[in-house]
């Protein structure tokens, strides 16, 4: 895709390398495979329009998020916006310049470490972005899991109970809100975590 | 920025020397201290700089707070109470990069000082507040960020090359930053102070062989799995489908591997060998027909493929023994090759290296997928980690929507209705119809097996003529035909009972199949070795035994192809059109145990027919691409929840313990005890196959003591038993040391529980008596402004814990 000046130099490949998560895995897929860094910088390439797809040009500019979301990977997930936004480097938090795009696919890749991916799975569901999940988030957050639709939604009793219940099993100090080593302490308990918080490229 | 609170000292403080061992008393004046400060800050008023919100990507949140509810209620905090909630080691955590660099710099501090004790300096801020922190500094730790990351940095140039770069791709920081440390690493002003001696250059030396062995090991596990080029399938399929029906194709993957692992070998050591010396030709070559890929027999009956072909000789002598007692010149380098020994060592190797395998890779998953305490939070753990980010179609992610939610209500039932508590009565009736429904499936199963064997018994007394050998289907067409229908019985009898959770649905109907399929091998095992071996005196009976193994596993491959078929490309034509209900669901747990039975009877032929994990292979590559092209044409996701690594942990222990363990005795039954055959086979001339080793043994040990310490080894290690007993009490011990350490440190968690809660409250009460503090700062200042008309009043309420 693109030109030849659309293809990341070795430096900036090794760099990538050590500093992500992303290629130990897949370069041993060899000549058959690229390396994910290179796959992750042609899917973005295609993001940007014609006249800024050099290599210069790619790593400074930014892309906003309804480019992302139209990105299949991203497109039927209902946390798109939250991951976007926890990404984002941008001041206002609505564009993704090609490294947060890197560091978004090392969270979410194959070997990344079950700390970092729950470090990121708390970020994302802290819809008010102050640092705990209280009653709200998790609201937030189980609206949603459910789905769009009014019709899909838990019933307020429900919902109560159902954050009654979360909060007896995952806040041990009992303060109301979820801080972030609780959550982690609840993420540790479920060994399926880190296979479902995957996002393959 | 810190805030600081300025606490006048009071009288009683002045001159003493407070020692942590009155810390009761401590408390008491604390608690004295806190009264009067309250009164005291009325009074004089409180000066506080107010704090900026936490640096990073943050932003303005602190000041958008919404009201803090405590767990009485509903009192909305003042903005100053908010700011400093805010800025609580516990929230800033989760969002701000100074919080995230101090918190990496103490990790990193930790493991360069793993040996040593902590410093007591580094305990100011967790441990009790004692007088000797007399500026009540809220964060006591008041480094600026800066500085925090100067250390950090300094900190990391410490460490080994590997670790460095292994904690640095670990920290959750953004790119940009995570590259700036890299820089102001690289440029080392210093030397970096590691720790001198002996101690500091063992653990980096054992970190660095850890890290290159865990690389290692993944890096072939990998590669192996990546010899496969099926990425983009079973993306598309775990994109459309998600985790669960993913976990079938990967254990296809695995067992992919576990058969390449086996075939090598044999590969290298048997067929290669005799297919460069082929034995002269028994008798004439009878002509191919098509029915040899069903029967095995016929033209392949005197190949490779089989037991019989192989010969009892060494291969490759230099010289064959000269008839009039001569000499005999040997031949310019040519390697003489016992072929008896090859087959048996082969086939024992080719084992213990799969049992090995299967052993580590079910304890590596158990260790991933078992955590202790793991059966608490179910609804934190469903509403948590079961969203499946690798869904990416629309239709799956609103599946997926529907099945959460399904799934949230079930779980909010269950905890109903464990609340409320069932009558004795109810419970007896369901432990009834529990009874009730295994003794029926029980039965059913037993009714199979006789089938079966009144069906092998009828087959020895009325023998197979030569020409008819299409007959011999028969046998391995009943077993399949039973093992494809009784599993809907027991899915009929299943829907008399009512479980309370569906996973133990699922588990129970993968154990009554289970049973079912290995009540049946085992009844033809017995067939084999005890029946057939008397019946084929004078014939080739391990050939016919390695024959019916291929027929059986040839049918069940037809079976299969025809149950995706019926089951699931016809059902869907019909569902869809007749009845409306939609595209039939993919059954997990039933394909499953298709591919371990598969497995099984690999493991069952192998000491009969070294080609048969050949044959398995093929079989699984087609297996994979017929069920992915039904799957995503016909079928869609299981609704029930499935916990893939639990699944995988299932589907490997049960691969291991009964099917393996089924075989590995089947195979040492066959090799220690039964006959083998006087016409055919590496061991004709042999009481059993082992002797051939016991044979070797001897000669060795005749030549001498000085040629080889096998014979020791063997006469004391193998042939005697006290070691096999004192190996297994070692491990019996082992495992209930293992045992007890588990058992201490859910103690130990309980413990930690109840403290945790404690410093809670400790917490709830400091955040009101605060907001009683700023609340009465307020209406003072309030009450100041409107021309001081009331005196401050007494604090209303004392909010203690």
């Amino acid at each position: 895709m693109g030109g030849s000046g659309s293809r990341l130099s070795k430096e900036l490949l090794a760099e990538y390398q050590d500093l992500t998560f992303l290629t130990k895995q897949e370069i041993l897929l060899g000549p058959t495979g690229s390396p994910a860094c290179a796959r992750a910088h042609r899917r973005f390439c295609e993001l940007l329009p014609l006249e800024r797809r050099s290599m210069e040009e790619s790593l400074q500019a930014r892309v906003s998020l309804e480019q992302i979301f139209s990105l299949p990977e991203l497109k039927a997930n209902p946390f798109r916006e939250r991951i976007c936004r926890v990404f984002s480097t941008s001041p206002a938090r609505d564009s993704l310049s090609f490294e947060d795009f890197l560091d978004l696919l090392s969270v979410f890749s194959d070997t990344a470490t079950p700390d970092i991916k729950s470090h990121y799975a708390f970020r994302i569901f802290d819809f008010d972005d102050d640092g705990t999940l209280n009653r709200e988030d998790l609201s937030q957050l189980v609206n949603c899991l459910t789905g769009e639709g009014e019709d899909t939604r838990l019933s307020a009793s429900e919902m109560k109970q159902l954050i009654d219940n979360i909060l007896e099993e995952s806040d041990i100090d009992r303060d109301g809100t979820i801080n972030l080593s609780e959550f982690q302490h609840v993420i540790s308990r479920s060994p399926d975590f880190a296979n479902s918080f995957k996002i393959v490229l | 920025m810190a805030s600081v609170l300025d606490v006048p000292e009071t009288p009683e403080d002045q001159g003493r020397e407070p020692s942590p061992y009155d810390e009761s008393e401590m408390h008491q004046s604390f608690h004295l201290l806190i009264q009067e400060q309250s009164q005291g800050a009325a009074e004089e008023g409180l000066e506080l700089q107010p704090q900026a919100p936490g640096a990073g990507a943050a932003g303005a949140s602190a000041g958008n707070q919404q009201a803090l509810l405590g767990p009485e209620g509903a009192t909305a905090h003042s903005m100053a109470t908010l700011r400093i909630l805010a800025s609580m080691p516990s929230r800033t955590i989760g969002r701000s990069r100074g919080a995230i660099i101090s918190q990496y710099y103490s990790r990193t501090v930790r493991l360069r000082r793993r040996a040593s004790r902590p410093q007591l300096r580094g305990l100011g801020r967790s441990a009790r507040p004692s007088l000797r922190l007399y500026d009540l500094e809220l964060d006591s730790t008041a480094l600026a960020e800066e500085e925090k990351r100067v250390l950090l940095v300094k900190e990391l140039q410490g460490l080994p090359v590997a670790q460095r770069d292994h904690v640095l791709r670990g920290m959750p920081l953004s790119l940009a930053e995570k590259r700036c440390l890299r820089e102001e690493m690289r440029s080392p002003s210093r030397r970096p102070r590691g720790r001198p001696g002996l101690l500091g250059c063992c653990s980096r030396l054992r970190y660095a062989c850890a890290l290159a062995s865990h690389d290692l090991g993944l890096g072939l596990l990998s590669g192996l799995q990546a010899l496969v080029p099926w990425h983009y399938a079973l993306k598309r399929i775990g994109g459309q489908f998600g985790s669960s029906v993913l976990s079938y194709f990967l254990f296809l993957k695995t067992l992919l591997a576990f058969n390449a692992l086996l075939l090598l070998p044999l590969l290298a050591f048997l067929v290669g060998v005799q297919t460069a010396f082929p034995p002269a030709p028994q008798g004439p070559v009878p002509t191919f027909t098509g029915l040899e890929l069903l029967t095995g027999g016929g033209r392949f009956t005197d190949t490779v493929m089989y037991y019989g072909y192989y010969s009892n000789a060494t291969l490759n002598q230099p010289c064959a023994d000269p008839p009039d007692g001569g000499q005999c010149t040997p031949e310019a380098a040519s390697l003489p090759y016992n072929m008896p020994l090859a087959y048996l060592f082969t086939i024992g190797a080719a084992f213990f290296i799969t049992c090995f395998t299967l052993v580590y890779s079910m304890s590596h998953s158990f260790g991933e997928s078992y955590r202790v305490g793991s059966a608490l939070g179910a609804h934190a753990i469903t509403v948590f980690c079961s969203w499946d980010h690798k869904v990416t179609q629309k239709r799956a992610s609103r599946l997926q929507c529907d099945n959460i939610r399904t799934q949230l209500k079930e779980l909010l039932a269950e905890w109903q209705l464990r609340r409320g508590h069932r009558s004795a009565c109810g419970r007896l009736r369901r432990a009834a119809v529990l009874a009730l429904v295994w003794l029926l499936c029980l039965g059913i199963t037993l009714g199979c097996t006789v089938a079966v064997y009144t069906f092998s018994e009828h087959m020895i007394e009325s023998p197979v003529p030569a020409d008819r050998e299409g007959a011999l289907l028969a046998l391995p067409l009943v077993v399949c035909l039973l093992n494809l229908g009784a599993p809907y019985l027991y899915r009929g009898l299943a829907a008399l009972e009512r479980h309370d959770s569906p996973v133990l649905e699922v588990y129970v109907a993968v154990c009554r199949n289970l049973i079912l399929k290995m009540v049946t091998l085992g009844i033809l095992c017995y067939h084999w070795l005890g029946r057939r071996v008397a019946a084929l005196q004078d014939q080739c009976w391990e050939n016919f035994v390695g024959q019916e193994l291929y027929r059986l596993m040839v049918l069940d491959f037809i079976f299969t192809l025809l149950d995706t078929l019926c089951g699931e490309l016809v059902w869907r034509l019909i569902s869809e059109r007749r009845l409306g209900w939609g595209k039939p669901e993919f059954d997990i747990a039933r394909n499953v145990l298709e591919l371990i039975y598969g497995q099984t009877l690999t493991w069952l032929g192998v000491l009969f027919s070294p080609l048969l994990p050949a044959v398995q292979i093929i079989k699984l590559l087609l297996l994979f691409y017929v069920k992915k092209a039904s799957l995503l044409a016909n079928c869609q996701a299981p609704r029930r929840p499935w916990l893939a690594s639990h699944m995988r942990t299932v589907f490997i222990s049960l691969l291991c313990f009964p099917c393996f363990l089924g075989a590995a005795i089947f195979l040492c039954y066959a090799v220690w005890q039964v006959k083998p055959s006087s016409l055919c086979g590496p061991f004709r001339s042999l009481d059993s196959m082992y002797e051939a080793g016991k044979v070797w043994v001897r000669r060795l040990e005749r030549a001498g003591p000085q040629v080889s310490w096998l014979p020791w080894v063997h006469r004391y290690l193998v042939e005697n038993t006290f070691p096999v007993y004192l190996l297994s009490a070692l491990l019996l011990a082992v495992i209930y040391l293992n045992i007890q350490v588990v058992k201490g440190q859910r103690k130990v968690i309980r413990l930690l529980k109840e403290q945790i809660s404690n410093e809670g409250e400790d917490k709830i009460f400091l955040i009101n008596k605060l907001h009683s503090v700023y609340e009465r700062k307020e209406r003072s200042g309030a009450g100041r402004t409107q021309e001081g008309a009331a005196p401050p009043a007494r604090p209303a309420d004392h909010r203690a814990a």
